[in-house]
Order: C-alpha cells, then sequence, then structure tokens
C-alpha cells in the first residue's frame, strides 16, 4: 500500500531530516514509528501527506507517485487519509462540532452525513458532552481527542497519526491506542508516531525506530527499547 | 474596511458610467433630430435643362450609404413656401402679392438632401460638387462640426475615466480579499492538507468579490434611476423651448432597459476578475 523507495528530505539548512529510507506497509497494518526527537517522524508524516516533497527518491502510494500527482489529484488523494497533527490544527473560531463537520464539509459530504457522523465519532473518543466548546477551553488531551476525531470522521484508508497520545494519561492513552488496533483490524492502514514505550511494548506491533533520519531498526512485533 | 472602500469606488465607477451613458444616449438622440433636420442645400446652374438636374438627383440618390432623403423643390415651389412664410396664412395679400410680380426665385430650383450621420456631410458634399452643374452647395457645417466635436469629447473624457475607476476598483476588490486570505491562511492550509479542492477554497472569495460587485453597482443605479427622473422633469418643466426644439429627452425606462443590465454585469464582472486573479496569486501551497 505503501512504498518508500530511498527518499531523502532535506530543509534548507542543515543534515538531510530523511535519509535515504526505504519502507513498505501493507493494506490494514499497523505501524508504530518511534525515535529520539529531531529523528525525522514528522518529516515522514509530512511526506505521506504530501505537506512536502522529498528532495530525492520516490513515494508510492496505492500504485501512484506522489511526486507525479496534479493538484486536482492531490485533493482527491489526502481524501482518502486521516491525520492527526502533532500540533493538532484546530480551527480556533470554531467549536468542537464545527472542527470535526469541517473535515466533512471540505471534501463536500452532504449534511445529512454530518448530521450522523459527527456526533457518532465524538461518542467514539468520548467527547460528546463538548462538542459546543470552543478548543481554547479544551485541555490539551480534550483538543488531541478533537483532532483524532477530525481524522476519522471520513473513514479514511490511511491513517496517519502524530503522537495522537502525547497529552493524554495512561488510561486515556491506552483507549485510544486500543481504538486505533480496532480500526486497522477493519482494513485502515495505522501509521502512529509515538514517544509511549510502555504502549509500544505491550501492544507488540510492527515498530520503526528512526534516528537522524535512518532507519536503525524494523521489526514486526517489535519492542521501543533505547540504546 | 477594505469592503466598504471597494464599494464605494465601485460606486463611483458605476454611477459615472452610467451617468455618462443617459449624457451620451441623449446626445446621440438629439443629434439624430438635428441630423434629420439639417441638411444640404443643392443649386444648379443657371439655365440648366430639366434632363441634367435629374441626372444629378439620381447620381445623389445614389450615395445610399450616406443620404436618407433627396427632395428636389422647384423654383415655384420655393417661391411659393417662401411667400407662405413671409405672410403667414394672410392668403389674400399673398395671393396679391404673388399675381403682381414674377418669380424672383426663377434660379432657386434645387435638391434638400438629408444625411444619416452628420460625420459623413462632408464628404457628401465634395462628392456633390464633382458632379456637373451644380452651382453651389448650402450646408450648416458649423452646427455639425459643434455637435459631432463635443459628442466625441464627453465620450472620450467619459471613457477615460471610466477606465481609471475601474483599474482602482478592481484593485481595491483584490486589497480586500487579499486581506480575508491573509487573515483565514491558516484555515484555507488546514483546508488543503484534508482534502479541499481549489475550487472549494476560492470559491467563497470569488463569491465575496461578486458580492461586493453587485452591491457597488445596485447603489449608483438606483441613485441615476431617481436623479435622471428629477432631471428630466426639471429641464422638461424649465425650459419648455427644448421640448419642440430636441423632440423630448429619453424618458428613464428607455435608458434603464439597457443601462440596468449593463451595470449590474459589469459590478459582477469587475467583482469576478478583482477576486478571481487575486485568489489565484495566492492559492499556489
Ligand atoms: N520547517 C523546517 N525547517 C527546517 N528544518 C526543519 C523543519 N522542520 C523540521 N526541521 C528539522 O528536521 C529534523 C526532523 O524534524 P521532525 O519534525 O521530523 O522531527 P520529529 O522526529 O517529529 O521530532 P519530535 O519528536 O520532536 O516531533 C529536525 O532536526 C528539525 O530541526
Ligand atoms: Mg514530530
Amino acid at each position: 500500500m505503501i512504498t518508500l523507495d530511498s527518499v531523502s528530505k532535506s530543509y534548507e539548512k542543515g543534515k538531510p531530516a530523511i535519509h535515504n529510507i526505504s519502507l513498505h506497509i501493507d493494506k490494514g497494518e499497523f505501524v508504530f514509528v518511534v525515535g529520539d526527537s529531531g529523528s525525522g517522524k514528522s518529516t515522514l508524516i509530512k511526506l505521506l501527506l504530501k505537506e512536502l516533497n522529498p528532495s530525492s527518491g520516490t513515494i508510492f502510494v496505492n500504485g501512484k507517485i506522489l511526486n507525479k500527482l496534479t493538484r486536482r489529484q492531490i485533493s482527491k488523494y489526502r481524501r482518502s487519509l486521516g491525520v492527526v497533527f502533532q500540533d493538532f490544527r484546530l480551527l480556533k473560531d470554531r467549536n468542537v462540532y464545527e472542527n470535526v463537520a469541517f473535515s466533512q464539509r471540505v471534501i463536500e459530504k452532504p449534511n445529512w452525513m454530518i448530521k450522523k457522523r459527527v456526533p457518532e465519532v465524538l461518542t467514539l473518543v468520548g467527547l460528546a458532552d463538548k462538542y459546543r466548546s470552543n478548543p481554547k477551553e479544551l485541555s490539551g488531551g480534550e483538543q488531541q481527542r478533537v483532532a483524532l476525531a477530525r481524522a476519522l470522521v471520513n473513514r479514511p484508508k490511511i491513517l496517519l497519526a502524530d503522537e495522537p497520545t502525547g497529552n493524554l494519561d495512561p488510561k486515556n492513552s491506552n483507549e485510544i491506542m486500543k481504538m486505533l488496533e480496532e480500526i486497522s483490524e477493519c482494513g485502515t492502514t495505522v501509521l502512529v508516531v509515538t514517544h509511549n514505550k510502555g504502549i509500544v511494548n505491550v501492544m507488540k506491533k510492527r515498530v520503526i525506530h528512526l534516528r537522524k533520519g535512518v532507519i536503525i531498526s524494523d521489526e514486526k512485533e517489535g519492542i521501543y527499547v533505547e540504546n | 474596511m477594505f469592503s466598504l472602500a471597494s464599494i464605494a469606488t465601485m460606486g463611483a465607477c458605476i454611477f459615472l458610467f452610467g451617468l455618462f451613458f443617459a449624457l451620451n444616449l441623449n446626445f446621440t438622440y438629439i443629434m439624430k433630430n438635428v441630423e434629420s433636420n439639417v441638411g444640404i442645400t443643392v443649386f444648379f446652374n443657371e439655365g440648366l435643362d430639366q434632363a441634367s438636374i435629374d441626372t444629378i438627383g439620381q447620381e445623389i440618390r445614389n450615395r445610399t450609404d450616406i443620404v436618407t432623403k433627396c427632395n428636389y423643390v422647384s423654383a415655384d415651389e420655393a417661391w411659393e413656401s417662401y411667400i407662405a412664410e413671409y405672410f403667414e396664412g394672410n392668403t389674400q395679400a399673398a395671393e396679391g402679392f404673388k399675381a403682381n410680380k414674377d418669380n424672383p426665385l426663377k434660379h432657386s430650383a434645387h435638391y434638400e438632401v438629408y444625411v444619416n450621420e452628420i460625420e459623413k456631410q462632408n464628404e457628401l458634399v465634395n462628392y456633390i460638387k464633382g458632379l456637373e452643374g451644380v452651382r453651389n452647395i448650402n450646408q450648416s457645417q458649423q452646427a455639425s462640426e459643434t455637435l459631432s466635436t463635443i459628442n466625441r469629447l464627453i465620450t472620450t473624457v467619459s471613457m477615460l475615466l471610466i477606465i481609471i475607476l475601474l483599474a482602482v476598483s478592481i484593485f481595491l476588490i483584490s486589497n480586500t480579499i487579499s486581506v480575508g486570505v491573509s487573515v483565514r491562511k491558516e484555515e484555507i492550509g488546514i483546508m488543503k492538507l484534508i482534502g479541499a479542492t481549489d475550487t472549494f477554497v476560492r470559491l467563497p472569495f470569488i463569491l465575496e468579490g461578486i458580492l461586493i460587485g453587485l452591491v457597488g453597482a445596485a447603489i449608483p443605479l438606483t441613485a441615476l434611476y431617481f436623479l435622471y427622473n428629477q432631471a428630466i422633469e426639471y429641464i422638461l418643466t424649465k425650459f419648455s423651448v427644448l421640448q419642440n426644439f430636441m423632440n423630448g429627452l429619453q424618458p428613464v425606462n428607455h435608458v434603464f432597459q439597457f443601462l440596468l443590465p449593463v451595470g449590474l454585469i459589469l459590478g459582477m464582472g469587475i467583482g469576478f476578475v478583482g477576486s478571481f486573479f487575486t485568489i489565484r496569486k495566492h492559492l499556489k501551497v
């Protein structure tokens, strides 16, 4: 489903954030991406979202080469993704309900579907009673769950989550991860960036470990150890 | 704030456009009246026989591109109409006067030629001068030239003003949209990242531009409608002489039948152009 072939990405100055990475992820797979701060995890997500273009190498998703998509095709491609951004990127001038509904409106879903799905997904992430709140009035963990609801509401084929439990307590983190696992069992490819060693080690999923833009290990049923 | 400025400039632009349009329409209307009243008079060489006179008439009528009417007035008819005018209804005196005199306008047989456009009158005069047997041509050169010069001046000045205001309107609308885009930059970025198409992102801004254009056109058009009505009423009551001379002015409905759709479309067009190209420039995400 997702294939990276010798992909590198350098920002204007400094060393490459991603250096010559090749990997393959199957449909429905659940993958953790771990590594120190600055090791290139968010950059990898941004490349998959085509928010950034690789400096060299090729990214294939669903048999399509991301570099070669037209503007119209990029929009279409992004609609098949659900993304939880590390910085949430919620709209500060809209309430929780509108933030999630926004994701559906943008891709021109009909109103009846929005009215049905938004409450469903807000219940799923445990925010049914806060749908009228403004993001400013929410805790970090609550904002994170809004971001997750927004990523899930379109029922994406691929879910990219950049530290979706970074601001959650262990109980909430476990619940969210369980949910992501269920979603992947229904056929969605899930890629989760995390620092949470406890969860990674318990869940026994594939773990890709980055350091300074390079993959230092990639194991099925892996664990997250520092070395 | 910016959108108020755009609406105001746009309003001024459409107002001027409408004003000059109404002026121009009336002017053209008056010109047409004058044109059909002012003709050329063509006199012949003394003693020219009727056959040659007919030939000249034929050759004048051949210029169908310019000539609308060409009447022959014989010497007797000319004399009769002179007397009729002089004695003004006093038929007895006129009859007496006529009986006592030979026709002093023996040589005043002529053609009255009417043209479709005053601008072409000179061309026709030169043509007729070249015909054999033509002695003299009278034309109201002065009047025709003054009229067409004024008309041309009005048209040029109004065109220039309208173009300048048009450019300013587009610039201001573009500015309004730019501000709107930069305020919502973050939101637009997020929209694009979750799969919004360019059209979806652009549409609200383009609609905003068109709306500004529509409002900016509707306000001055309404104002013009009432102003024009007032002006016409005022002119026609104060200067009732004009009524006869000019055959009246164009009624407001006649002017707006054209001005209303053109004004509205112009407004929307300016709004569309101003916003469309601005948003294109800003949305190269
Ligand atoms: N916009 C940018 N311009 C320049 N350099 C950048 C930019 N974004 C990231 N970098 C650099 O690229 C490297 C990788 O950044 P990245 O955000 O991918 O790290 P990360 O693994 O997500 O870290 P964290 O765990 O702290 O989120 C870092 O050295 C960072 O300084
Ligand atoms: Mg990161």
